[in-house]
């Protein structure tokens, strides 16, 4: 028996891991990862509201959502990466920092 | 049983995090965040969600960060070095993730009471029950979701291919005209 408060305080936990690391990082494909750990960090709080439905009233509408989220973060991951490889053969670098065509 | 189990691999899931924030090299980053999704996919079984403990092995920690490793060593990868830019993230970043963390913990605890509990073994959502749902109810966006994946490897593609740089200038000018 665990409190489903418990694993919602471990997915707040990751969720600001990811929040720190993406806004810390300068490597793209680093920051493109702290995404993907927060797309995690969301599913898990969506697979504790489903544990906790399914027990009311035996509905588990949030691991449906859980699998849709996954596809389009598969989906992201792909094109993503196709950016990332797009990015790297004009620019030669990795760093955020020197890509800032679009800043003020 | 269940909270030994939580806590063993809850831990695993906040040290991998941890050290993906403080690995310098992208490749580090990307072995401790497979440890987290593969300890994610544990969780998932805790509570339950059989298919997507599955789904979350194979597609998660399989095929996405297969992706990112294969990724980093085609680019060749080095550390990261610090910069000038990175100390404003350094000032705003962490007291805001606290500040977020601080909170969602404490909605979490304030609201602890009525959430109830997480039993192990009753409350298994079988892939039988799933897919009823998903393949009755659901399949307009379990359709639409299949066009996404198309258009995301035609884009994926598309932007990855090596361009020859004549023919493809006037093929893109050919295009906007």
């Amino acid at each position: 028996m665990v409190p489903v408060s418990y694993y919602l305080i471990l997915s707040a936990i990751l969720f600001s891991i990811g929040v720190g690391a993406f806004l810390i990082k300068r490597n793209i494909i680093t920051i493109f990862m702290s995404i993907e750990l927060m797309l995690n960090a969301v599913n898990l709080s969506f697979v504790a509201f489903a544990n906790y439905w399914n027990q009311i009233n035996h509905q588990f509408s949030g691991q449906i959502f859980v699998f849709f989220v996954m596809v389009v973060a598969a989906a992201e991951a792909a094109v993503g990466l196709a950016i990332i490889i797009a990015l790297f053969r004009t620019r030669k670098t990795l760093n955020v920092d020197q890509v800032d065509l679009m800043k003020l | 049983m269940h909270l030994v189990l939580f806590f063993i691999f809850g831990g695993f899931c906040v040290a991998g995090a941890l050290n993906l924030l403080l690995q310098r090299h992208p490749i580090n980053s990307a072995l401790s965040l497979i440890v987290v999704m593969t300890s994610l996919a544990v969780l998932y079984l805790l509570l339950g969600a059989e298919f997507l403990a599955a789904v979350q092995v194979i597609v998660y920690s399989g095929a996405i960060m297969v992706l990112f490793t294969f990724v980093i060593m085609l680019l060749n990868a080095q550390r990261e070095e610090r910069t000038h830019g990175s100390r404003a993230a350094y000032i705003l970043g962490f007291p805001g993730a606290a500040a977020l963390f601080a909170l969602l913990t404490f909605i979490f605890i304030s609201n602890g009471k009525s959430l109830g509990f997480a039993v192990l073994g009753p409350d298994m959502v079988s892939t039988s029950q799933l897919s009823s749902v998903l393949f009755r109810d659901l399949l307009l966006p379990f359709e639409v979701t299949s066009v996404l994946i198309l258009i995301a490897i035609l884009g994926a593609v598309a932007l990855a291919r090596h361009h020859e740089p004549h023919k493809d200038e006037s093929k893109t000018q050919g295009k906007e005209r």
